[in-house]
């Protein structure tokens, strides 16, 4: 064999490892992974953790939500075992804004929680990182490290994070809450993980007529939320600041 | 300090007779509180780990668990600590934590050490709390 032909044959093995330009043995493992997986809009099975691919959102119709009904929020409070807020100082996940254009008097009510921003003000400022975002763009305090300063909650532009003031009992095993953490919105993260794609409080609002929450992958083209996202304007709170939040609302 | 001490021995005081030795033995002994009665679990007939592993290095185990679940998302896995109230909840007071007796308290109330997963996490399993429920 001449020294040509044997170089040629080293050449030829090479290709065969890198199996064709441009494709490496990562990507045929991670394209094995999306199709066990069940990835993409379907949630991650158990076991496999959140989706990179992912970005969950929300997307609400202020048109449809009604003034007075309060079904997302009761449905948070039972979901993540809140109980019923007496003081002022008690955990809210939602709140119900109610506006009132001053101009031309259309009130519209609105159901704000954690925006789950793609740049979150609270991740920034917390001095344990306590406050962080999840591969699938869920922004989730980890109480094990959360100290209490309360520094996101004074960050967040939607005033979304409660602190827990007193001891608390009889907790959700899917929801472990406690004193002294700062707690928000989780987007009901312990039914994503288990592959569910509905929140309570978007399943409670289609109960009870509205439809006004849609819930959703906004990073899957073929998903509910982002066709909607495309065809309907729709509008980010205090855009202004680009922290590009993963609520969006329609109709304000 | 020590080989100080048994050196200074022979010259102090008399050494105490051998009876006596023995008495003070038996009454340290009980003193002693016995070990701590630990509840069979009530599904599964083995644990996650064998047992020495799991009474050494258990909170290893959940703290590993606990940041691959809390960040990772990852859930279900074979350490998590909704799997070990699933099976060692009391049959009794459906809680590890409840009762002196109950699994966790059990243990720890003996080794004195305290601990503070069940301030946030439920001591039930999901099950009997859907029981309560109904």
């Amino acid at each position: 064999m001449s020294r040509r032909a044997v170089l040629g044959a080293a050449v030829a093995a090479l290709a065969g490892v890198a199996l064709a330009p441009g494709i490496r043995l990562i990507e045929v493992a991670r394209a094995a992974d999306g199709a066990d997986g069940a990835g993409g809009a379907a949630g991650p099975a158990a076991g496999k953790g959140a989706d990179p691919k992912v970005r969950w959102g929300l997307l609400i119709d202020t048109t449809r939500c009604a003034e007075g009904c309060t079904a997302c929020v009761d449905a948070c409070n039972a979901e993540n075992g809140l109980g019923t807020p007496s003081r002022p100082t008690d955990a809210r996940w939602i709140r119900k804004v109610e506006i009132r254009e001053l101009r031309t008097g259309r009130q519209a009510s609105v159901p704000v929680m954690c925006q789950h921003c793609a740049e979150p003000p609270c991740v920034d400022v917390c001095p344990t990182g306590a406050s962080f975002k999840r591969a699938d763009g869920i922004v989730l305090v980890d109480r094990h490290s959360c100290i209490g300063c309360r520094y996101c909650m004074m960050a967040c532009p939607y005033k979304a994070r409660s602190f827990v003031h007193e001891p608390l009992h009889d907790q959700k095993p899917d929801v472990p809450r406690g004193k002294g953490c700062v707690e928000s919105c989780t987007l009901c993260v312990h039914r994503i993980d288990r592959g569910e794609k509905l929140t309570a409080c978007a399943e409670a609002c289609s109960a009870a007529g509205h439809g006004a929450i849609l819930f959703g992958d906004l990073n899957d083209p073929g998903s509910e939320i982002s066709r909607r996202v495309r065809e309907v304007r729709s509008r980010q709170l205090r855009a202004d600041l680009n922290l590009d939040p993963g609520v969006r609302y329609e109709g304000l | 300090m020590r080989s100080m001490a048994r050196r200074r021995r022979p010259g102090g005081a008399p050494r105490s007779p051998g009876w006596l030795a023995l008495l003070a033995c038996l009454a340290v002994s009980t003193t002693l509180p016995a070990a701590p009665p630990v509840e069979r679990a009530l599904k599964g007939e083995r644990c996650v780990e064998d047992t020495a592993t799991m009474r050494r290095d258990h909170m290893r185990f959940l703290e590993h668990q606990r940041d691959a679940t809390v960040h990772g998302g990852i859930r279900g896995a074979r350490h998590s600590l909704k799997g070990c109230i699933d099976c060692h909840a009391s049959a009794r007071t459906g809680s590890v934590a409840q009762a002196p007796t109950d699994f966790c308290i059990s243990c720890h109330a003996y080794a004195a050490v305290k601990l503070d997963c069940f301030d946030c996490h439920s001591t039930r399993p999901a099950r009997a709390l859907a029981g309560v429920a109904k």
